[in-house]
């Protein structure tokens, strides 16, 4: 078997005194979609960023493509293909649209992703390119967002909380584009809140609760009430 | 006429100013960090080039460019040794260390050279002019000065919004955490922008010092305050504020020494309060963000 695209082992991880992660191990295969589901300071925005690079874990191993990437900082992660869709959208608000993608292709990657089929995938931000990214609605800022992170031609792809604070009519236009990323052979780690979407897209489920991964298996595998549980939980599980 | 002509002096002056100023306003946009060392740069940057031509007897026209290299250049150093560690500190720190600069600076410029004017003659460019009217005389070296103003201020509008180095300047001020993500190094850009401000500082200098014929140590403590007047009036982020910043700042100037030799100083500081007042976000600020 071929190793896995991103292995984490015995993560544990946190903000200055605050431990944040406990122990996490997870692989992800690539090609492969998983989601991450917990509740809110679970940990999941801390796992993203840490596998970004952003967050240096206290200790614990980081592999990405058999490499051990754990004292690689977020810059050079990045440049090895790990993208990140920071939770909050996080974009250049006095740049233009087009400006903010075009950043995007900073990490200087070659591949499938450029202006032309950022554009082609999501025609709501190709009609927004000259407006700056303050003028947007959450919906357009967390389309920029996903497109910017497209742009750096990632081979992972971490979409933290692509739904929050959006209406259900817009979030279910942004996942429209996710077959589109996939069909690249991107690989995908995705946190999301909302149970029926999570079971629709992903390949495999990993809860999160405190900090500590409880349940991992394929979506296919899982049942709504035994995700439930360990999302609250509220019961002994055990993985089928 | 008179008049006319104090206004088309003070255009010219404005042209140093709204130089000075571009670089400060750039650190502070792309770092946030004001640096108080500025017009001890600038200062500096006229040393550099005074020693130039008359130590190493090169041509005056090229001292600018040895004096925008040698401060650039220490601009680099500055920003990895000493910035860079700073802005990892505190808000409060980086602050601490241009301040330290700019008393550095002038000790050092004393006790090499002593407080006595630096010279730095053009020879006849400084009186050459083209007549205009009976009481009109634009100097050629005024002209030059503002043109080079004009150039600096669209390069740089050029480069930061028209080149892929510029946009990722501009996203790092907007979001130093962020633009690591897309693989750039937040302090490589804010070693560009170091090198950037301190190499137009000392080319502004280096007219400035040309244009007063000399330069002495402590002129940098009067530059600073020029320099930052011309941002304020300007309005920060805006580089074609800064133009008519140094504008508005050099007619001031040069209107009120119009009407008494002790005024200049007094008339830009009056405009600067007046529009701290009546217009806070400046000229050609923007009232809201973005």
């Amino acid at each position: 078997m071929s190793s896995p695209l991103l292995h984490l082992d015995a993560i544990d991880a946190g903000y200055g005194d605050f431990q944040a992660l406990f122990g996490i191990s997870l692989d992800v295969a690539e090609g492969e979609l998983l989601a991450l589901v917990g509740a809110n300071g679970a940990g999941k925005s801390t796992l993203l960023r840490t596998v970004a690079g952003a967050l240096r874990p206290f200790s614990g191993t980081v592999r990405f493509d058999g490499e051990d990437v754990t004292a690689l900082p977020d810059i050079h992660r990045s440049r090895k293909g790990i993208g990140l869709v920071p939770e909050g959208r996080r974009l250049f608000p006095s740049l233009t649209v087009e400006e903010n993608l075009r950043v995007g292709a900073a990490t200087g990657r070659k591949g499938p992703w450029d202006l032309k089929k950022v554009y082609e995938m999501m025609p709501l931000v190709a009609d927004r390119r000259t407006r700056k990214a303050a003028r947007l609605s959450g919906g357009e800022q967390q389309a920029v967002a996903i497109g910017r992170a497209l742009m750096g031609n990632p081979r992972l792809l971490l979409l933290d909380e692509v739904s929050l604070g959006l209406a259900p009519l817009v979030v279910e236009q942004l996942y429209t584009a996710l077959p589109g990323i996939r069909a690249e052979g991107t690989t995908v780690v995705l946190v999301e809140q909302d149970l029926t979407r999570t079971f629709a897209v992903a390949d495999r489920i990993a809860c999160v609760l405190e900090g500590r991964v409880v349940l991992t298996a394929p979506a296919a595998d899982l049942t709504r009430e035994q995700v439930t549980a360990a999302y609250f939980g509220t019961l002994e599980v055990t993985s089928p | 006429m008179t008049w006319l002509n104090a206004i088309a002096q003070g255009m010219l002056l404005g042209g140093i100013f709204a130089m000075a100023a571009a670089g400060l306003s750039l650190v502070f946009g792309v770092m946030r960090v004001a640096n108080l060392a500025h017009g001890d740069l600038m200062i500096l940057g006229g040393y550099v080039a005074s020693v130039a031509a008359v130590s190493l007897h090169i041509p005056v026209a090229l001292t600018v460019l040895v004096s925008m290299a040698a401060v650039g250049g220490l601009g680099y150093l500055i920003q990895r040794t000493l910035l860079d560690r700073a802005m990892g500190l505190s808000e409060f720190a980086p602050l601490m260390v241009t301040f330290g600069i700019s008393v550095i600076i002038p000790n050092v410029l004393v006790q090499l050279f002593s407080n006595d004017t630096k010279p730095l003659g053009i020879g006849s460019l400084g009186t050459a002019s083209i007549r205009v009217g009976s009481d009109l005389a634009i100097g050629w070296f005024p002209l030059i000065t503002v043109v080079a103003a004009v150039a600096v201020l669209a390069g740089l509008h050029v480069f930061l919004y028209r080149t892929q180095s510029g946009r990722i300047v501009r996203a790092t001020a907007d979001d130093r955490a962020v633009v690591r993500l897309m693989g750039v190094d937040n302090r490589k850009v804010y070693a560009l922008t170091s090198v950037i401000a301190f190499a137009t500082v000392a080319l502004a200098g280096t007219l400035y010092t040309m244009r007063q014929g000399g330069v002495t140590p402590y002129e940098g403590q009067l530059t600073v305050l020029f320099a930052f007047e011309v941002v304020i009036i300007g309005g920060l982020g805006s580089l074609w504020g800064t133009l008519a910043g140094g504008m508005v700042l050099g007619i001031a100037q040069s209107v009120g020494a119009q009407i008494s030799p002790d005024l200049p100083l007094l008339a830009g500081h009056l405009v600067f309060l007046a529009i701290l007042v009546f217009r806070p976000q400046g000229l050609f600020g923007r009232s809201v963000l973005a």
